[in-house]
């Protein structure tokens, strides 16, 4: 046996190569505010677009053909989300990756492959399930369809990343929810899920893993 | 009182071994150079030590093509895995031991 043998130290040091190599570690705080800034942006925008004023709700936009005009804006809406969509996604792998190199981490690495898979899978199941509710002209329940996929896409990958991302997921389901619930005011639940609640959560993740 | 010094296991004494095993049991299945980028150390010592736990049949490898390129992949085996839980074991035993 080694002379200086340390059984503490060295059941350290297993655990950290454990959650190194399971788990990916490198998530940018930045990216979450400036994610969180995107998608305000982009609902603003929205709202500005269609002139509409904060209290007016984008699905019952009053015109002479009623469906045609929410069709219009649904399609609008769809497009708007899409870009924040790929916006964010960006934003998202290019701080990590960023990050990942400042850390010294490997980027793309088993836990980085393994986190975006799981990730992925949701998240493409509540694209296509928000593309059949277009189809079907279910434009209200797109926003909070949004939200709720996308925070069961947060769950499942968290088992990959840091736990935090966990408690991240839940939040957004639950505001998911209750945007289903207030579905005239899914928009507004939308920027709060996906900007505000971005917002804080990359501020505490900064402070917590980057400062 | 019992003595677990004698619990652990001889093979699991390298600390690039410890790391190996400790990367399969978390992952199914890693190719050498995830492995290396994890541990930070040389080929050549990776390699000496990955065919040392491979003889005791604590690991598996894989040799494959991905394109042209070879890829050789581990995983830990059951008896590997079995091993390196018993030797955790002893690790705790005796930092209980000494608390």
């Amino acid at each position: 046996m080694d002379k200086q043998f340390q059984p503490l130290e060295e059941i350290r040091e297993i655990r950290s190569i454990m959650e190194r190599s399971s788990r990916f570690q490198a998530l940018s705080g930045i990216a979450g505010v400036i994610v969180g800034f995107i998608a305000i942006a982009g609902t603003v925008f929205a709202y500005a677009a269609l002139g509409l004023s904060y209290d007016q709700v984008p699905y019952e936009a009053p015109g002479q053909d009623q469906y045609s005009s929410m069709q219009l804006n649904g399609t609008f809406l769809l497009l708007d989300a899409l870009f924040v969509l790929i916006l964010s996604a960006a934003t998202g792998i290019l701080f990590a990756a960023r990050n990942a190199r400042k850390k010294g981490l490997p980027v793309w690495d088993n836990a980085a492959k393994r986190l975006m898979i799981n990730f992925a899978i949701p998240l493409a199941a509540g694209g296509i399930f928000c593309a059949i509710l277009f189809y079907h002209g279910h434009f209200a329940l797109m926003a909070p369809s949004t939200l709720i996929f996308y925070g069961m896409a947060l769950l499942n990958g968290s088992k990959y990343s840091i736990d935090d991302i966990r408690y991240l997921g839940i939040i957004e389901i639950g505001i998911g929810l209750l945007a289903a619930v207030f579905i005239r005011h899914g928009l507004i639940f939308w920027a709060l899920g996906f900007g505000l609640v971005h917002i804080i959560y990359g501020t505490r993740f900064y402070f917590k893993y980057e400062k | 009182m019992k003595n677990f010094i004698g619990d652990l296991n001889k093979a699991f004494e390298s600390r690039v071994r410890l790391g190996i095993m400790s990367i399969l049991m978390v992952n199914e299945q890693v190719d050498f150079s995830a492995i290396k980028e994890q541990l930070q150390v040389t080929d050549g010592n990776i390699a000496s030590h990955i065919s040392a736990l491979e003889k005791l049949n604590y690991i598996n490898v894989e040799k494959k093509f991905i394109g042209k390129k070879p890829n050789t992949s581990y995983a830990a085996t059951s008896n590997g895995k079995k091993a390196f839980n018993e030797h955790l074991n002893a690790l705790e035993a005796i930092i209980r031991q000494s608390n």
